[in-house]
């Protein structure tokens, strides 16, 4: 990755986010770096608590009031949006990067007209009438498939279905041409035959407005459908990153070979999905070795203690200690009983190696 | 729209009616004599006897329930026992009075009450929140005829800014009548306002933290245009209805600082046609007070529906 940061659309590097809490600091991300290349697609992927939709607030500057930034720098097109005020902030906001939420049904305003919103979303950015905007909004309608959008411009968020719902804050993104889009979770909310068409109508786009995504999901059929680049988040911490090709090829993180493992599968007889045990941990209870340890079927004794250090190839970064010249040195655990999450049954698993 | 109006006005009717049984049965059992009233202690029975018959008090309450709500249907409220008058020009001469001084109350309140609210809620644990949350408890702890006898200790007679005093009609003077009006409607908005800024900032603090607000700063708006454009009216619904209530209640209810301040509204003409036993004025104000509440529910619903589109009028029950 020999790029200068001026090519990467979008370039994080070692971000550390966390909240205060009286008067302690509890920190949620610890050093997430990753880049994003001009029209390039990087989904982050992870289990809900692993802080994903914190990096994306993060660069969106929308941080809860407690939250904040202890360190680390994103660069969106070589400035640092850390430093910005929040009037600076408001212009690059809902214009060169936009951002897409969850939950379709609650993310726009009840008692106005959707066209209305998305209008204003237009007049702040562009200097233009208000006939102006609502034409936009038209225009960006029939770009995100709303059917009769001459009409539609004037319901109520109420009277649409949630996959229309979500084309409306697709077409609000869009409405300014950002470089960037940031989609949390976009599809979670909707059925699957819905999903379906939200993710190619977002693919369509992309190479439409030559923009760059970066997709936050818990799916991976999402990220194999979307992704050009892959980060594996987990407990706040970037395990695995890599394209998304090698990911599905060759997963090496123990953790991303479990969420690859517990996708059904249309071939063969299953009689139960493979699941990886136990939960995130607690930002206050945090392993002070690897933070996968207390989860993880391979974990030898320093796995607990040390935490491992970012090692594997360039394009292939994993943050464990297998991959590193150490592990064949290292004691293997022995008694399940203070591994207190995982039992036997998950060292059923192999590890899936090359 | 046309079902809810047709449904409400239905409504409205049967309303009444249980209210004008009501009032009429708790009138009457009223002890004290209204023909004793008026010819004191000293009359004769047969002269207090004659003046029964001729006010019709010996008929059956049956009859006299009739006869009342019969005139009513014809818009005659009936005659005061004590002068004559018509109760219908005693309730056109006194309601305006009442409100006046409702409307500049609430005037007074809203002016507080929406920036203290807005600006507690979006600074909140800061001093600001902190001096309108207590600004808003004392309000709420202060009974308005003690911050009325304050305010006239204070401005008009220590300072003699404001008359203590009385009342101006508007038709006669609009400064005047304003000026007369203010220290009242203070004593009385003050709680209000009190009352709204506490239900505001709750309801704010809701709204503010609500996926669309997100989607606003999402989209490049600043705070205010978050607040005010999108905040504001979604939680303003509760406070409308406190205010509605509040409203209604004010039209009948400001007994006490009508009192203080020596203002000859409907409250007055309530208190004194109880203590002279008049019933017609009596019945006639508590009627045009149950009407009251009537309308202005009615317009709370409307104004329900302008504010959140979700909400339709519909005739049929939710």
């Amino acid at each position: 990755m020999k790029n200068t940061s001026e090519e990467y659309q979008l370039q994080v590097r070692g971000l550390e986010v966390g909240f205060n809490n009286k008067k302690n600091f509890t920190q949620i991300l610890n050093g997430v770096s990753f880049n994003v290349q001009k029209g390039e697609t990087l989904c982050i992927v992870g289990e809900s608590g692993c802080g994903k939709s914190l990096t994306s607030l993060s660069i969106m500057g929308l941080l809860p009031e407690s939250g904040g930034i202890r360190s680390g720098e994103i660069r969106f097109e070589g400035q640092d949006l850390t430093n910005q005020s929040m009037k600076e902030m408001s212009k690059i906001r809902g214009n060169e990067i936009s951002m897409i939420f969850q939950e379709p049904m609650t993310s726009l305003n009840p008692v106005h007209t959707v066209g209305k919103q998305i209008a204003e979303a237009v007049r702040i950015h562009r200097n233009v009438t208000k006939k102006e905007a609502y034409e936009r909004v038209v225009e960006m309608f029939e770009l995100v498939g709303i059917p009769s959008p001459r009409e539609r411009v004037h319901n109520y968020p109420h009277e649409m279905s949630g996959g229309m719902r979500q084309r409306v804050m697709i077409a609000m993104a869009l409405a300014c041409n950002p470089k960037l889009l940031i989609a949390d979770e976009p599809t979670t909310a909707l059925d699957v035959t819905i999903q379906a068409q939200i993710l190619d109508l977002l693919n369509e786009l992309k190479a439409d407005l030559d923009m760059s995504i970066v997709m936050i999901t818990h799916d991976l059929g999402v990220v194999s459908e979307m992704g050009d680049q892959v980060l594996v988040m987990y407990a706040g911490e970037v395990i695995e990153y890599t394209d998304s090709r090698s990911l599905f090829d060759n997963p090496k993180h123990p953790y991303t070979q479990g969420l690859i493992e517990s996708i059904p599968k249309l071939q063969g007889k299953t009689e139960e999905l493979p699941v990886i045990k136990g939960s995130v941990p607690n930002p206050d209870e945090m392993p002070s070795g690897c933070r996968f340890s207390t989860r993880c079927a391979f974990a030898k004794q320093e796995c607990f203690v040390q935490s491992p250090e970012e090692v594997g190839t360039e394009d292939h970064p994993v943050r464990c200690w297998m991959y590193s010249g150490e592990w064949q040195k290292m004691t293997p655990f022995e008694g399940g009983e203070s591994n207190d999450n995982s039992s036997s049954e998950a060292v059923d698993r192999q590890p899936i190696r090359d | 729209m046309l079902s809810f109006l047709l449904r409400r006005a239905g409504l409205m009717i049967v309303i009444l009616f249980f209210v004008s049984i009501i009032v009429f049965s708790l009138v009457n059992v009223l002890p004290g004599d209204p023909a004793l009233m008026i010819l004191g202690q000293e009359a004769t029975d047969e002269s207090l006897e004659a003046l029964r018959e001729d006010m019709g008090l010996n008929d059956p309450l049956v009859m006299q329930y009739f006869a009342w709500v019969g005139d009513l249907l014809q818009g005659d409220f009936g005659q005061s026992f004590r002068d004559n008058t018509e109760v219908s020009s005693l309730l056109a001469e006194k309601i305006p009075i009442t409100l006046q001084l409702t409307v500049m109350s609430f005037a007074i309140a809203v002016l507080i009450a929406i920036p203290a609210g807005v600006i507690s809620a979006t600074r909140k644990g800061t001093l600001w929140d902190s001096s309108a949350t207590l600004f808003a408890l004392s309000g709420v702890s202060l009974p308005p005829f003690w911050l009325g006898i304050l305010l006239i200790f204070i401005f008009a007679v220590t300072l003699g800014w404001f008359p203590p005093s009385g009342y101006v009609p508007i038709t006669e003077s609009v400064a005047q009548s304003l000026w007369y009006m203010l220290l009242p409607a203070v004593a009385l908005g003050v709680r209000l306002s009190a009352e709204l800024t506490r239900m505001l900032r709750s309801s704010l603090l809701e709204v503010l933290g609500s996926d669309y607000i997100r989607t606003g700063y999402a989209k490049g708006l600043l705070e205010r245009a978050v607040v005010y454009g999108h905040a504001l009216r979604n939680s303003i619904l509760p406070v409308i209805t406190v205010s509605a209530l509040q409203f209604a209640a004010f039209l009948g209810g400001t007994v006490i600082t009508e009192e203080i301040f020596n203002i000859p509204g409907l409250g007055q003409l309530l208190v004194t046609s109880i203590q002279t036993r008049d019933f017609p004025v009596l019945q006639g104000a508590v009627m045009f007070m149950a009407l009251a509440v009537i309308l202005i529910n009615f317009l709370t619903d409307v104004l329900y529906s302008i504010l959140d589109p979700r909400i339709k009028l519909t005739g049929g029950s939710q």
